[in-house]
């Protein structure tokens, strides 16, 4: 096994058994990212002079014998709508194509702390809007396991980096699927912790009482290790948990005796692909055959779920993306006046996608339309959230499908919005209600493309389906 | 047809965007398709049912109001498209 093919934890290990340097680990990936990326295409920008130069600095540590934490010296791709302080970031967006933070994202910061080797930024669709990377402004990304599919999206170039072996773990941010989705299409293990459990400062705005930033890794340890380097309150982000935060490793535990798993039998219906089925169903069984017990349970306005939160993230869009105006910072275009020069940027530095959520978010929000629209939307989601409390009076946590289908063909669905947002029905409920979530390999489809279940928890209750999670990996 | 190209035009300017004549009618369409969809929500009582913003409990949150170093100003002006003396410079808005 190539060691850009290993977990964190398996190189942690070699590295601090001086076993292998991490100048040499650092350099066989960039080597990799040299062969493969022109095929991927997982990567807006490659910061191999920091990565060359952080590795040489974790190495001197090493070579005073000093003890190295769980990340440090491992590459690592961050989602390029993290921002990350003299590194450009740009959202995949023509609009933000120089902008350079002059400030870290909290989770950049305290990812930064424990010494990982940042190998790049990675592809996304523009803004995070898309399930497919294919809105991102630069290229599109391509999956791994075929290179005619799609990585899934948002954050189908973290996910693509970590599969295709161009990172050895991501950040990547889920509004609605965001982290789940990619991790599914790609057969890496992807978290979407909590609403709040890790800041969202220096997040590039999407939907803000939807967005989150999680974990995309090799396996669930791995997953742990990420959590425990970003979790956590922050004073900068008023939305962020004062909840403790547990140490995630303790979660590292086979064992699901008594855990009373609950299967939503809304998940199972129409547009569910037959082999995405029968391997989630496997999976069930296989957590029955460990000791857990599996209820059936309903969540009746999963149907809704979609409506929701198609008017509820754009609305929230639309007055999020307000600043990409041409004035402080972003592209500007020239106008013959102030109007004409914000309407000129934001009309030819924006993509389609983001122009029509733009436009979705400002119908629903416009007089005439609101009660009905944005506001109905929102006492629907009260009622999305209330299915979930009410289904985790009986069980512990909930398991789904991550996607109703296996990774798509590129171009397959970039032409019906509609139908490309109906994909996301089995990861939005989640969102709307706060919830963590976490995409597990667990198989695949006869065409060589693999498969994912999600675990749902409790809000706060990330432990569980880690440990949940963690239980099906070693008995797989 | 829930929505007409007037009602995009509408949204587009309040959007400060502008659709290209030749893309009106796709766009038209396609947000029609979406409108008709999300007609899906009107079946479902929703009377006396609080509307959530934020899915989690959240209250004032409050911080010492203390002075602490912020943002330097040639940090925040180090991405404007166009400044000059300390500020941004945008195009004249006021007539002479």
């Amino acid at each position: 096994m190539k060691l850009y093919e290993k977990t964190a934890h398996e190189l942690h290990d070699l590295l601090q058994a001086k076993e292998i340097s991490a100048t040499e680990l650092t350099a066989e990936v960039l080597a990799h990212v040299d062969e493969v990326e022109n095929k991927i295409g997982a990567y807006i920008e490659i910061t191999r002079d920091k990565a060359t130069a952080d590795a040489k600095a974790v190495d001197e540590k090493i070579s005073r014998g000093e003890k190295i934490s769980a990340l440090e010296g491992i590459p690592c791709a961050v989602k390029d709508n993290i921002c990350t302080k003299g590194i450009r970031t740009t959202c995949a967006s023509k609009i933000l194509e120089n902008f350079v933070p002059p400030y870290d994202a909290t989770a950049y910061n305290k990812l930064s702390a424990q010494n990982p080797i940042l190998i790049g930024k990675a592809n996304m669709d523009e803004f995070a809007m898309g399930g497919s990377t294919e809105n991102s402004g630069f290229h599109v990304t391509r999956n791994p396991h075929n290179l005619d599919c799609v990585p899934g999206g948002s954050s189908g170039g973290s996910a693509a980096a970590v599969a295709g072996g161009e990172a050895v773990f991501a950040l990547g941010s889920d509004t609605g699927g965001s982290i789940r989705q990619p991790a599914s299409f790609c057969g890496v293990v992807g978290l979407k912790p909590t609403y709040g459990r890790v800041s969202r400062y220096g997040l590039v705005a999407y939907a803000s009482s939807l967005d989150q930033i999680g974990t995309i890794t090799r396996d669930v340890e791995d997953c742990a290790n990420v959590m425990n380097a970003i979790a956590g309150h922050d004073e900068m982000d008023s939305t962020s948990t004062a909840a403790p935060v547990p140490d995630f490793t303790k979660s590292l535990v086979a064992d699901v005796k008594g855990l009373k798993i609950g299967l939503p039998k809304e998940y199972f219906v129409k547009g569910i692909d037959g082999e995405v089925e029968k391997s989630v169903r496997k999976a069930a069984e296989t957590f029955e055959k460990l000791g857990a017990e599996i209820i059936e349970i309903s969540l009746p306005h999963t149907d809704y779920a979609i409506s929701t939160y198609y008017l509820i993230a754009p609305a929230e869009a639309a007055t999020n993306l307000e600043r990409y105006d041409g004035v402080s910072y972003g592209a500007r275009v020239n106008g013959i006046d102030v109007v004409d020069m914000m309407t000129n940027t934001r009309t030819e530095k924006f993509g389609a996608e983001v122009k029509r959520r733009i436009m979705i978010g400002n119908y629903a929000l416009s007089a005439g339309y609101y009660d009905a629209y944005y506001l109905k939307a929102l006492k629907v989601r009260t009622l999305i959230q209330r299915d979930f409390i009410d289904a985790f009076k009986n069980v512990d946590v909930i398991l789904a499908p991550t996607a109703p289908t296996a990774a798509f063909k590129i171009g397959e669905m970039i032409s019906d919005p509609l139908k490309m947002y109906l994909q996301d029905i089995c990861t939005v409920p989640l969102n709307l209600a706060g919830l963590p979530g976490i995409s597990v390999p667990c198989g695949m489809t006869s065409s060589g493309l693999p498969i994912g279940f999600q675990l749902i928890g409790k809000a706060l209750d990330e432990a569980t389906i880690i440990k949940a999670a963690y239980t099906y990996e070693k008995n797989n | 047809m829930k929505i007409s190209e007037q009602d995009i035009k509408t949204v587009a300017s309040l959007s400060r965007l502008r659709i290209p004549p030749e893309e009106a009618q796709e766009v038209t369409s396609q947000l029609d398709k979406f409108l008709t969809y999300v007609e899906n929500l009107q079946a479902i009582d929703t009377t006396n049912i609080e509307p959530t913003t934020y899915a989690l409990p959240m209250q004032n949150v409050f911080r010492a109001d203390v002075v602490k170093p912020s943002l330097q100003r040639e940090d925040a002006l180090s991405n404007a498209p166009l400044k000059e003396d300390g500020y941004f410079k945008v195009p004249r808005v006021l007539e002479e």
